[in-house]
C-alpha cells in the first residue's frame, strides 16, 4: 500500500481516506535551549484517525499545541486545507476549523453541559451583537438550529441524562466526554484529542475508543490523537507517528510501526548507541 | 399600626432603594472581575467620568477647553448648542466603548499573565488617570444633571398612606428619583442577565470567565471579550453615575461611591451577579435600619461606618461572601 500518494488511500476495513487536510513541514520548536520538536514532518488526511505516540516527554503535546496554534514553531510550515498558515492566535486557528480537547480537561466548570457544548458552536453563529442583544433578526432562528445540532451530538455521545448538570459536578470520565462533545459541536475539519484516555479505567477506555470510532464513522471527522497506551492506539488508528526526544522515529500503518526496531527500542528503553 | 412601626417600614423601603444604587455600582465590579480576574478600582471614577461626559455633551461644552485655550490663547468654552438627552446618552455610551477599547489596547493587553496585585495596582493608576482626564476634559466644577427625571417626594404615595398610622403618621416619604432609579436598575439587571444567559456573546463571556484556555480552543478572542466586558462595565457605570449625579450633582466625590461598593462585594461575593444585588440590598437596608434603631443611642452618623463593619464581620465568618464561589485550595 502506497500511503505517500497524494490522492488518499483505502484502509484495511474499507474506508476511503481523502486528500491532505493538514501538512506539517520540517517543524522545529524550541523552549530556550531545549528542543521540544526537532525537524518533524507528517501529514493528516481527510477522514482518517491519525495517532501521535511516544514515551513521556517525547514532544507529543507540544506537537498538538503547534497544530492548534498555542505554540509557535521557530522553523517549519503548517499547511491547513491547502493553504500555508501564517502566525495566528489559537482562537483564529479554532475559527479556521481545528477543534481540540486538553489532557487536563479545560471545560467551563460553572456552566451546564448543554451550555458547554453550545460554546463549541460560537463561531458557527453569525447573528451580530445587536441582533443578539435585542433578540431580533436571525438571532432566535439561529439559536434554535444550533441547539438542535447540539442536542444531536449530546444524544450521540450518550450524555442526555446530564444535560443540565454543571460540569464541575461530573466525574472525570464524563467530563472527558463533554469535552469531546464541545469539540465536535464546532464541526471541525480537524479534531485534536490530547490523551483522550488518560487516567481512565479499562471500561471507560473502551467507551471512549468506541465513541472516537463512531464519531469518525458517523460524521467523517478527521481525528488526530495523542496517546501513550500502545494497545489502544494500534486498534484505533489508521496511521501512527512515533516521536521520541522530539524526533520522528516512525510513521506508518500500525503494523509497520509495531515492527519498527527504533520504535521498539524507544518503548523498551534500549540505549541509543 | 403604630407610627414607629410604619416609620420602620419607610426606612426599609428607602434602604432598599439606596441598596439598588449600591448594587448598581457593585455590578460593574463583578462584571470585570468575573471575566478577567481584575478588581477594577476605577469603577467609581468610570461612573464619575461617564456622568461628566454626559453633562458635557448635553451642554455643548468643548472638551479640553482649558487646555486648548492655554495653548492657542483662545477663549472657547461652549459650542453654543445643547444636545438632547437621548442623543447625549448614546454618544456617552460610545465614549465609554472607546475608553474600554483603549484600556484593553494600551493597558491590560500588556499585563496578561501578571499577578492579580499588579493588575489591581494598574486599575488604581487608571482611576487617577481617568479622574485627571475628566478634570482636564470637562473642568472641575460641580454640574447639575438635568435629565428631566422626576424629583422630590411622591405626594401620591404620601397621601395614599397617610391614613395608616393615626395622627402621628403623615404617610411614607419616598423620593420619586429613587423610584425611577430602582426601576432603571431592575431593568438593567434583567437585561444583563438575559444577555449573559441567552446570547452567544453572553455565553462567550461566561466561558472566558470560567477558563481562558478552553475559551481560546473554541475560537473565542479574549481581547474582544475583555473590551466587551469593559464596555458593559462602562455602561453600568454610566447608569450609576446618572442616578447618583441626578441626586447630588455631578462632582468629583462621585468617584467615592466605589468605596461603598466594597462592603457590598464582600457581602455578596466578588463573582456573583445575584450576590451583588443581594449584597447591595442588605447594605442599603442594614445601614438605614441601624441608623434608625441604634443611631440615636450612639449619637448618629452610623451610616458612615456600618457597611464596613458588617463587611468585616463577613470577612471573618464567610470570606467568600453570601453567594460567591467557595475558595477551596487543594493541598
Amino acid at each position: 500500500m502506497n500511503i505517500q500518494a497524494t490522492e488518499g488511500y483505502v484502509t484495511e476495513d474499507g474506508r476511503k481516506i481523502g486528500g491532505t487536510v493538514l501538512d506539517l513541514k520540517n517543524i522545529t520548536l524550541r523552549f530556550g535551549g531545549l528542543t521540544a520538536i526537532n525537524d518533524i514532518s507528517f501529514d493528516i488526511r481527510k477522514g482518517e484517525i491519525r495517532a501521535i505516540i511516544g514515551p513521556n516527554g517525547a514532544g507529543k503535546s507540544s506537537m498538538l499545541n503547534v497544530i492548534s496554534g498555542f505554540y509557535k514553531p521557530q522553523e517549519g510550515e503548517v499547511w491547513f486545507n491547502g493553504k500555508k498558515r501564517s502566525a495566528v492566535k489559537p482562537y483564529e486557528v479554532a475559527r479556521q476549523g481545528v477543534a481540540r480537547t486538553f489532557q487536563n480537561i479545560a471545560l467551563f466548570e460553572g456552566m451546564s453541559v448543554l451550555d458547554n457544548v453550545m460554546t463549541g458552536r460560537l463561531n458557527l453563529m453569525k447573528a451580530s451583537m445587536w441582533q443578539q442583544a435585542l433578540w431580533i433578526g436571525k438571532a432566535e432562528k439561529e439559536e434554535i438550529e444550533n441547539r438542535q445540532k447540539v442536542e444531536h451530538i449530546i444524544d450521540f455521545l450518550e450524555i442526555q441524562a446530564i444535560r443540565k448538570t454543571p460540569v464541575g459536578r461530573l466525574p472525570y470520565g464524563l467530563k472527558k466526554r463533554v469535552e469531546l462533545a464541545r469539540a465536535l459541536a464546532a464541526e471541525p475539519d480537524l479534531l485534536l484529542l490530547d490523551e483522550p484516555m488518560a487516567g481512565m479505567n479499562v471500561e471507560e477506555k473502551e467507551d471512549m475508543s468506541r465513541f472516537i470510532l463512531d464519531v469518525n464513522d458517523e460524521f467523517g471527522t478527521t481525528i488526530a490523537l495523542i496517546e501513550h497506551d500502545m494497545g489502544v492506539v494500534m486498534d484505533l488508528s489508521d496511521r501512527v507517528v512515533v516521536m521520541d526526544y522530539g524526533r520522528k522515529i516512525g510513521d506508518g500503518v500500525p503494523d509497520e510501526v509495531r515492527n519498527n526496531p527504533e520504535v521498539i527500542d524507544a518503548y523498551l528503553g534500549v540505549s541509543h548507541d | 399600626m403604630s407610627a414607629d412601626f410604619l416609620y420602620g417600614i419607610e426606612v426599609i423601603i428607602n434602604g432598599l432603594m439606596a441598596g439598588v444604587l449600591y448594587a448598581l455600582v457593585a455590578l460593574g465590579f463583578v462584571l470585570i472581575f468575573k471575566a478577567s480576574g481584575i478588581f477594577n478600582f476605577a469603577q467609581g471614577v468610570m461612573a464619575l467620568f461617564s456622568a461628566l461626559t454626559l453633562v458635557g455633551i448635553m451642554e455643548g461644552q468643548v472638551p479640553f477647553a482649558h487646555l486648548i485655550n492655554a495653548i492657542f490663547g483662545t477663549s472657547i468654552h461652549h459650542f453654543g448648542w445643547t444636545v438632547p438627552a437621548v442623543l447625549a446618552i448614546i454618544l456617552t455610551i460610545g465614549v465609554m466603548v472607546i475608553f474600554a477599547w483603549m484600556v484593553q489596547k494600551f493597558l491590560f493587553r500588556h499585563l496578561v499573565g501578571q499577578p492579580h496585585i499588579i493588575l489591581f495596582m494598574a486599575t488604581i493608576g487608571l482611576a487617577y488617570f481617568l479622574e485627571g482626564v475628566g478634570d482636564l476634559m470637562w473642568g472641575s466644577s460641580i454640574k447639575r444633571l438635568e435629565l428631566g427625571l422626576p424629583q422630590g417626594g411622591s405626594l401620591a404615595i404620601e397621601n395614599l398612606t397617610s391614613g395608616l398610622g393615626g395622627d402621628d403618621f403623615y404617610g411614607f416619604f419616598i423620593d420619586k428619583l429613587d423610584i425611577v432609579a430602582t426601576i432603571v436598575a431592575i431593568l438593567l439587571v434583567i437585561l444583563l442577565v438575559a444577555f449573559s444567559q441567552f446570547t452567544k456573546y453572553g455565553r462567550a463571556m461566561r466561558a472566558v470567565a470560567d477558563d481562558h484556555q478552553a475559551a481560546l480552543s473554541v475560537g473565542i478572542s479574549l481581547n474582544f471579550i475583555w473590551v466587551l466586558v469593559w464596555s458593559l462595565a462602562g455602561f453600568v457605570a454610566l447608569v450609576a453615575g446618572v442616578m447618583w449625579g441626578a441626586k447630588s450633582g455631578v462632582q468629583f466625590s462621585l468617584s467615592l461611591i466605589a468605596l461603598k461598593a466594597l462592603p457590598v462585594l464582600m457581602l455578596g461575593g466578588f463573582t456573583s451577579i445575584p450576590g451583588a444585588i443581594v449584597g447591595g440590598l442588605i447594605i442599603g437596608v442594614g445601614e438605614k435600619l441601624f441608623e434608625y434603631l441604634v443611631g440615636p443611642m450612639v449619637g448618629g452618623a452610623t451610616e458612615n461606618w456600618f457597611a464596613y463593619v458588617l463587611a468585616l464581620v463577613f470577612l471573618i465568618f464567610r470570606p467568600q461572601g453570601l453567594l460567591g464561589e467557595r475558595i477551596i485550595e487543594r493541598v
